[in-house]
């Protein structure tokens, strides 16, 4: 994963009217890997989606994709990469494998096979019409026309909404299985923490225009740190550390979420003078809510570069 | 077969619940000297996690001497190896004990009681076959 990035952006920004829908965003994305993107709805997500695919002009900034300069993509990159949005758009009155032929004629390389194998995972039957067919089909027959041209870079814009409990385990299932090739790269935006927690080695977090975390799952899940100081009285105010993402108070016990838990921190706790104190796991829901608290706070940026505590 | 699962939405990554129940399925003699484990890409589509989480898993497990992968044979439980010295393994030790015990203590159990529980549970654990404990 040494290598040049698939995705790298530098100070991307886009503005609609006077409100930045993405703002200064460095993103880098390493080959091989599945990365989720998060963030809340309306944090930007689509949009970044939408200018790295070149189909939305950024207001600034720069962004390369597949070593391509995202505002001169060349035909040739983009059948390399394959692109899963929001709103599938199919012609109803086509069958299933009438679906597939259509397709077949804009791409060099069409693998039949795996566009059989995809749409038969999801029990779909070749002559059913587009018309007739339910949201996790629909899906299902979305994903088999994406991944038949093997793609080396999947782009998936909330591949999960609306998809019905086995639809989204076809989903999922389809996902790891499309990890067998090693250099192919997978950027999923989600909402589902229990498929990123499957899925993702990296996740990168946009809240609110802002990217607040690029990096492996595993450093995200090490610098988000849960400490339950208990007293004997009642405890005292949150300190003022660094870093501190949620308190909760109750009665004889402070609970803290902190990024970039250090000594220094631990000392600011002790001088607390709690009766004891220790570091309690953590979900990956809970940090990834607590990361996103009502703080307001955007100076917590987690890289893969920083010095782990 | 070893039955593995995991869970989402756990405090413990998934890693971490792999290599645990891999940990007790050996300690209890379900998984003895020897025994293949399922490649990494097999177990990580039994359990539909990336296959990377699985890998590090393995990896965490090779290094502690528990299992080890022989050359486009797989992965085997090894013969056991020890890995700390005795002082270092009380050292990781007691304070999973205190931990249990400081529970049992908010519970109101008794040491009586606490007794008796180790000693069942103690009982209930069979010694890993084929082990050695020589070997350092």
């Amino acid at each position: 994963m040494n290598e040049q990035p698939v995705i790298q952006t530098r100070g991307l920004t886009k503005y609609f009217g006077a409100r930045p829908a993405v703002y200064d965003l460095n993103l880098e994305v390493p080959r091989g890997c599945v990365l989720a993107f998060l963030g809340r709805n309306g944090s930007g997500k689509t949009t970044t989606i939408r200018m790295l695919l070149g189909l939305l002009e950024p207001t600034r900034g720069e962004g390369s994709i597949l070593g391509h300069d995202i505002r001169a993509l060349p035909p040739e990159a983009r059948a390399r990469i394959g692109y899963l949005t929001e709103e599938h758009q199919l012609y109803g009155w086509m069958s299933v494998q009438e679906c597939g032929g259509f397709q077949s004629q804009f791409y060099p390389r069409w693998n039949e096979k795996i566009f059989r194998g995809v749409i038969g995972h999801f029990s779909l039957k070749p002559a059913a019409r587009v018309k007739d067919l339910s949201r996790g089909e629909r899906a299902g027959l979305c994903l088999g026309l994406m991944l038949a041209p093997e793609p080396e870079l999947l782009i998936l814009d909330d591949p999960a909404m609306g998809l019905d409990p086995v639809a989204h385990r076809s989903l999922v299932e389809s996902m790891i299985y499309l990890t067998r090739r090693s250099d192919r790269t997978i950027f999923f935006s989600s909402h589902q923490l229990a498929d990123v927690e499957r899925v993702a080695d990296y996740i990168a977090i946009l809240d609110r225009s802002v990217l607040r975390a690029c990096c492996s799952l595993e450093t995200f899940r090490n610098s988000v740190r849960q400490v339950r100081l208990q007293f004997p009285g009642a405890p005292p105010p949150a300190p003022k550390i660094p870093g501190l993402l949620q308190a909760f108070r109750t009665e004889g016990e402070l609970r803290l979420v902190c990024v970039h838990y250090n000594e220094a921190v631990e000392r600011a706790l002790r001088a607390l003078a709690p009766a004891q104190m220790e570091q309690m796991p953590i979900s990956l829901e809970e940090a990834f809510l607590s990361y996103l608290g009502e703080r307001g706070e955007k100076s917590f940026i987690l890289s893969e570069t920083e010095v782990q505590p | 077969m070893m039955n593995l699962s995991i869970n989402t939405g756990s405090n413990t990554p998934i890693y971490k619940q792999i290599t645990d129940q891999v940990r007790m399925a050996v300690a209890a003699g379900k998984l003895a000297v020897d025994d293949p484990l399922p490649s990494i890409r097999a177990l990580a589509e039994r359990l539909v996690v990336n296959p990377n989480t699985v890998a590090r898993a393995y990896a965490d497990l090779a290094r502690e001497g528990l299992i080890e992968s022989r050359s486009g044979r797989g992965v085997f439980v090894t013969r056991k190896r020890k890995m700390f010295t005795r002082e270092e393994g009380w050292r990781r030790l007691e304070p999973l004990l205190d931990a249990v015990i400081g529970e049992a203590m908010v519970l109101d159990f008794t040491p009586p009681e606490l007794r008796e529980a180790f000693e069942k549970k103690l009982g209930q654990w069979k010694p890993r076959k084929g082990g050695s404990r020589n070997d350092e």
